[in-house]
């Protein structure tokens, strides 16, 4: 994974509360068996008709939309199913932050693992970005802050470790392989 | 003297490492099941990197969201009908043969949903830890086990390591008294305290289900009721276990036997939340005067009792455009809505006592003219047990469909979907949009509720025809 430290872009907004995994990428498209491939069926029953083509008033097909790589979304974002599809499209599309008040908990986990960035904000900061689309906005992992154009900074909550991991661009597998003493010497007093 | 929650007492017995403020604890896993949709980019790690799984004696698999339902496709040599289903079925079956993991193959006798058969073997027991990668994982806790769904990415970290790096979770009690009025049922119980704490009610906790009403369930009703933590945003329920639980587990096929039995009975009695342990919340429900409880929108959270009517949110787009989702409007009630599909099964409602319940409405009596009513056992052991009781004859009387075990419509990834715009009244765990097709439009209820709305072809309280 490429180290993050800073993310500059433009918002999208997506003003819809309690978006679950399924809006994300529906479950149809989780027959596949690797993790490329899926931005060009995120959102997908949002972003087209019935009949395949897109819906012209969905914000991603706004010409505006175009290279935005922060998603602002309504109220709980990431709730429901752990599919890992999910932050695998996000990104795949180009995303590498969602910003909202709530994040779900396995959905979180997830996109911390794919360098997609969950920025959870107060209210107020979040009533500000959700009223300006296309606002450009500064997220930085160093002071673990979020920036507004008006120069406004606030700090959003990011699991040390998990910071770590991005800033370095490490993964946890790595982490994890190293403990094996430890692993084996529980699994000793275990007994199993 | 201790005064440790449960979650608290499993926690602490798995922690390899414990948390720090720089980093999150190791967590042993003592049971990681795998299924065909969220395991294949895991293996593919492992092959990269080239590691083996470390405990593949820990380590089970079946397969269950994208096989088919018709006897015929498991059974008969006709192909499974989705060609991408099939090359993920096959996948599944060369990483568990390549990396020496146990499968519970699509013809085997004791295959089904992955969180009915955990259970039904007797490998979710009391005190483990367990994971999956599915959110439905919280199911297990049913047993006093902190069992709860992961990422494809974690899949990976536990085959190659058998552990997780997890920050600890905060600790919700929900509290419940009062006895079930007939015809209510564990799953009213479980929407009714999603409608009460909201869909991220749980977030970031793991709840642990208390007081006489839960003792009162059985295992059955008390996985329904962990089954659906996530859909309060918990990713793990737990029920201290108890004579309920242990009687359950007795004679399970990989539960312990003789003095391992003996054994772990004396552990697993050390589990219940010590007298004035404290959660950092609480929560009280009194179950009494609860009803059958159906939803009217577009997420779990959004749920009333049967007799009721749909609220008014003036000013609340997000409330409009889920009930314009559903084609409802506020004011209105549920209750005699035309039904077009109703489902019986999933990991929430598939086993055995929820094909009784679904059956003791639909004795004698008849699937409504223009309902098609599918009902899908959990597993195939369900399957059998429901077929040694006649039960799959009462379904196929009524005009219903009786098929083999699998996640199926609950979400629609092996084909079984409700068509767009239509309306299924669905013992499923999520109402989404889209979930259960694109367009469709579920309503979550009890398989009483269920089968009481397939023979009058409209929303209906089972009561009405008990």
């Amino acid at each position: 994974m490429d180290p993050i430290t800073t993310l500059r872009s433009r918002t999208a907004v997506l003003p819809v509360s309690d978006i679950d995994t399924d809006q994300i990428i529906p479950a149809r498209f989780l027959t596949t068996t690797t993790r490329s491939g899926l931005g060009a069926h995120l959102f997908a029953d949002w972003r087209y008709g019935s009949d395949g083509a897109p819906q012209a008033d969905f914000v991603l097909n706004r010409p505006e939309a175009k290279g935005c790589s922060i998603l602002v979304a309504g109220n709980n974002f990431g709730c429901g199913s752990s599919r890992e599809h999910a932050p695998w499209a996000l990104t795949d599309y180009g995303f590498r932050a969602v910003v909202s008040t709530q994040i779900a908990d396995i959905f979180r986990s997830n996109s911390l693992k794919n360098g997609l960035l969950p920025v959870i904000v107060d209210q107020g900061t979040h009533g500000w970005l959700m009223e300006h689309p296309g606002a450009e906005v500064t997220i930085d992992l160093e002071s673990t802050s979020l920036t507004l154009p008006t120069g406004q900074a606030v700090r959003f909550p990011l699991e040390p470790f998990a910071r770590y991991c991005l800033m370095n661009g490490l993964d946890e597998l790595g982490f994890l392989l190293a403990r094996d003493g430890e692993v084996r010497a529980y699994e000793q007093q275990r007994a199993f | 003297m201790s005064r440790d929650t449960l979650f608290e007492k499993v926690w602490r017995r798995h922690e390899v490492v414990a948390e720090t403020p720089d980093a999150p604890a190791v967590l042993y896993i003592d049971l990681h099941l795998i299924h065909e949709v969220t395991s294949p980019q895991a293996f593919t790690v492992l092959r990269e990197r080239g590691l083996k799984v470390r405990r593949p004696d820990l380590t089970f698999a079946t397969m269950d969201h994208s096989t088919p339902t018709r006897t015929e496709q498991v059974f008969g040599g006709a192909p499974i009908a989705i060609e991408a289903a099939a090359r993920q079925v096959r996948e599944l079956e060369v990483n568990c043969d390549a990396f020496g993991v146990e499968l519970l193959g699509l013809r085997h006798a004791r295959r089904g949903i992955v969180h009915i058969i955990g259970p039904e073997l007797g490998l979710t027991q009391p005190g483990k830890t367990v994971v999956c990668g599915d959110s439905h994982t919280s199911t297990h806790g049913a047993l006093g086990a902190l069992a709860f769904g992961i990422g494809t990415t974690e899949v990976g970290h536990v085959l190659a390591t058998q552990c997780l790096l997890q920050r600890k979770p905060r600790t919700l009690a929900i509290n419940v008294s009062g006895e079930l009025a007939a015809g209510v049922t564990a799953k009213d119980l479980i929407l009714a305290i999603i409608g009460r704490i909201g869909v991220a009610g749980g977030t970031g906790h793991v709840i642990e289900y208390r007081g006489e009403t839960i003792r009162a369930l059985d295992m059955d009703e008390r996985m329904t009721v962990c089954n659906m933590s996530i859909e309060a945003g918990a990713r793990a329920g737990m029920i201290a276990p108890d004579e309920t639980t242990y009687a359950y587990l007795a004679s399970r096929p990989r539960a312990p036997q003789g003095a391992a039995w003996e054994q772990a009975l004396e552990e697993w009695r050390q589990l219940p939340t010590d007298a004035g342990a404290r959660f950092d919340r609480e929560v009280d429900i009194n179950a009494s005067q609860l009803e059958p409880m159906v939803t009217y929108g577009t997420n779990p959270g959004m749920v009333m009792p049967i007799s009721g009517t749909i609220p008014q949110r003036p000013g609340d787009a997000m409330f409009a455009k889920s009930l314009a989702y559903m084609g409802f409007e506020p004011g209105r009630r549920v209750a005699e809505q035309p039904v077009d599909v109703v489902f019986v099964g999933s990991c929430t409602n598939g086993r055995l006592s929820d094909l009784r319940d679904a059956a003791s409405v639909l004795r004698g009596r008849k699937v409504a003219a223009g309902v098609q009513m599918l009902v899908v056992p959990g597993s195939q052991q369900v399957k059998r047990e429901a077929e040694a009781e006649g039960l799959h004859r009462i379904f196929l009387e009524a005009g219903a469909q009786w098929r083999e075990s699998g996640c199926s419509m609950c979400l629609g990834m092996n084909g079984d979907l409700v068509p767009r715009g239509h309306y299924a009244v669905s013992t499923s765990n999520r109402n989404f949009e889209g979930r259960q097709g694109v367009g469709a439009r579920t309503l979550l209820a009890s398989p009483l509720t269920a089968a009481a709305s397939a023979v009058r072809g409209r929303v209906t309280d089972p009561r009405e025809l008990m």
